[in-house]
């Protein structure tokens, strides 16, 4: 088991964010399978890092609650935005959420008192264990995966083909829309919090637009037409830089151009059922 | 000193408008949340600098030309990634994706040639020194500034409202699907919008880097993450709420530096996003859009 400790020691920072990316991509899927456009989610994995540490750092709390309001500040927070902002379609709905991430930003570093400014919270106690991320993952699966086949899941893929359609089919769309755009934040504030008691230290601009983006990134390079998609894509967007590393100074451009390439050839995503049946000519049933 | 610092806000605001101006037409007639800009902008500075520094050409022919290099950066981006998706009909998300693989790799390939530093515009390119005028100190590259940036926005106005291109651009906007129909060229008017914008994008580049005397290789992000509060300040896609929005970013950023505190700049910038966001998330001309069924 040596081999393996020496492995874990060096790597087990990497394998942990790869669980807490997974969370932020499956986080996203949620309000793009309701149709969403949203990408406010770098944003309340921030809110959900700041008030999960805060408490863990200022007041001794324990993790579970603190993890426990890492999730319910990034609601509380979507909640308040989703009533005007949801009222917004396609395209708009993205710049108006990217803008919230850079507002969420900003006030991070503006309130110095509270958050430490530009200079971030530091010496955060690492409570996060292996298997806090590993569960956490596993469990949004299942929820997503009962979510997805149930009558509110239904009603996010109704909302996502066809709005007015929906809404005429009984659907209340504000109100399904809503419920999408909240969930999400909890899975992202729970990533955020995750992460937060991982890292040791956390900063604003760890939170603030390329990091929304990302989200956005590894949910529709994996695909997501299924669950199995965001989490392949974040897989593979962690890794690509670690595996690109001999490219050294290069290497940031080669995993650009590799994204353009998987955008181009691949506009379902790498995750994509209806691609395996056609490759290896099995025919399976549509999903 | 009021007056001062309305002279700073103004050639800050120009600038904001004009890259503003380049990311709102895309948004616009293409539809695309193009988040290459930032990265095209950055390549208009680095050009200008190397043609000033190694051809040493006059300022103003390296303006032109790195406004073009920036152009057919923005003409390639279009062509080699945005076209392809749009012949496959590709979701929304989809393009502004290869936009972010675009500029990752423009970004980080102009750090793998030019290095990661500052670079500088040669001291004696422009006069140093400020020219009085009814009491205010107002340098030559803020004259510089504010003139490019006026005409350019006045010439776009006028194409946009007066001429046949400008008609087509706007029948776009509306309806990509409807302008083929009445004849109009559709495909070509989009390489000429993406050329356009980031030749656009290109002369801010080079202005902000003769204003703030740095060209580095990421310099974009920042400015993208403005143009993206301009956009939604003055309304997404809206040429007249771009340019009203970068002047009014660019005053609430230099009055809240001058009267509440530096660091408070960026605070008041994004706090009147934020109300913004939560009042009237369509911007101050924006119309909200219900999707047709």
């Amino acid at each position: 088991m040596e081999w393996f400790e020496s492995f874990w020691a060096i790597h087990s920072n990497l394998i942990l964010t790869l669980g807490t990316n997974a969370l932020l991509a499956l986080s996203i899927y949620l309000t793009l399978s309701c149709g969403l456009l949203a990408l406010a989610n770098g944003a309340f994995m921030g809110i959900g890092a700041y008030a999960a540490s805060l408490l863990t750092l200022n007041y001794d709390m324990p993790f579970s609650l603190a993890l426990l309001v890492g999730m319910a500040a990034p609601m509380l927070v979507a909640f308040v935005i989703g009533k005007p902002t949801l009222r917004l379609s396609g395209v708009y709905l993205a710049m108006a959420t990217l803008g919230f991430g850079e507002v969420v930003r900003v006030i991070l570093l503006n309130t110095e008192s509270v958050t430490g400014g530009a200079l971030g919270l530091n010496g955060i106690p690492q409570y996060t264990q292996w298997w806090h991320v590993a569960l956490a993952v596993i469990i949004a699966l299942y929820v997503l995966y009962r979510v997805k086949h149930s009558r509110i899941g239904r009603s996010f893929e109704a909302i996502k083909a066809d709005e007015t359609a929906a809404s005429l089919m009984g659907v209340d769309i504000e109100r399904t829309k809503m419920t999408a755009f909240v969930l999400g934040a909890m899975l992202a504030g729970l990533a955020g919090a995750l992460n937060a008691h991982l890292t040791f230290f956390i900063g604003p601009s760890e939170y603030g637009f390329d990091r929304g983006v990302e989200i956005l990134t590894m949910a529709v390079l994996g695909g997501t037409g299924s669950l199995a998609g965001p989490v392949v894509g974040s897989v593979i967007l962690t890794l690509l830089p670690e595996v690109l590393r001999s490219f050294a100074d290069f290497r940031l451009v080669v995993n650009g151009l590799i994204l353009v390439v998987i955008v181009l050839f691949l506009p379902q995503g790498i995750w994509d059922p209806g691609l395996f049946r056609r490759w290896f000519g099995r025919s399976g049933k549509r999903v | 000193m009021l007056e001062q610092q309305l002279v700073n806000a103004l050639s800050l605001g120009c600038v904001y408008a004009l890259f503003a101006l380049g990311f709102t037409l895309v948004f616009g007639v293409l539809g695309v949340i193009n988040l290459s800009h930032g990265a095209v902008f950055m390549i208009g500075a680095y050009a200008a600098l190397e043609i000033v520094t190694r051809l040493e050409l006059p300022l103003w022919i390296s303006v032109i030309l790195a406004a073009g290099v920036a152009g057919l950066f923005g003409l390639a981006i279009d062509f080699l990634i945005l076209k392809p998706l749009r012949k496959r009909n590709a979701p929304h998300l989809i393009p502004m994706i290869a936009t972010i693989g675009a500029a990752i790799a423009l970004n980080s390939g102009a750090q793998g040639v030019f290095g990661a530093d500052n670079l500088r515009f040669p001291p004696a390119l422009l006069p140093n020194e400020a020219i009085q005028f009814a009491g205010l100190h107002i340098t030559v590259i803020e004259l510089v500034i504010i003139f490019i940036s006026f005409s350019l926005m006045a010439a776009l106005m006028f194409m946009m409202k007066k001429t046949q291109t400008g008609r087509a651009l706007r029948a776009i906007a509306e309806s990509p699907k409807a302008a083929a129909l009445l004849g109009i060229n559709v495909e070509g008017l989009f390489l000429l919008t993406s050329f356009a914008a980031a030749a656009l994008g290109g002369v801010a580049g080079v202005l902000i880097g003769l204003y703030s005397n740095a060209v580095f290789p990421l310099m974009g992000q920042p400015m993208l993450h403005k143009g993206i509060a301009v956009v939604i300040l003055g309304g997404m896609g809206d040429i007249r709420g771009a340019m009203i929005g970068g002047l009014f970013l660019g005053f609430a950023e230099v009055l809240s530096v001058a009267y509440i505190g530096s660091t408070m700049r960026d605070a008041v910038a994004f706090g009147l996003l934020f109300l913004i966001l939560l009042l009237r998330p369509q911007g101050l001309f924006g119309k909200v859009l219900e999707r047709k069924a």
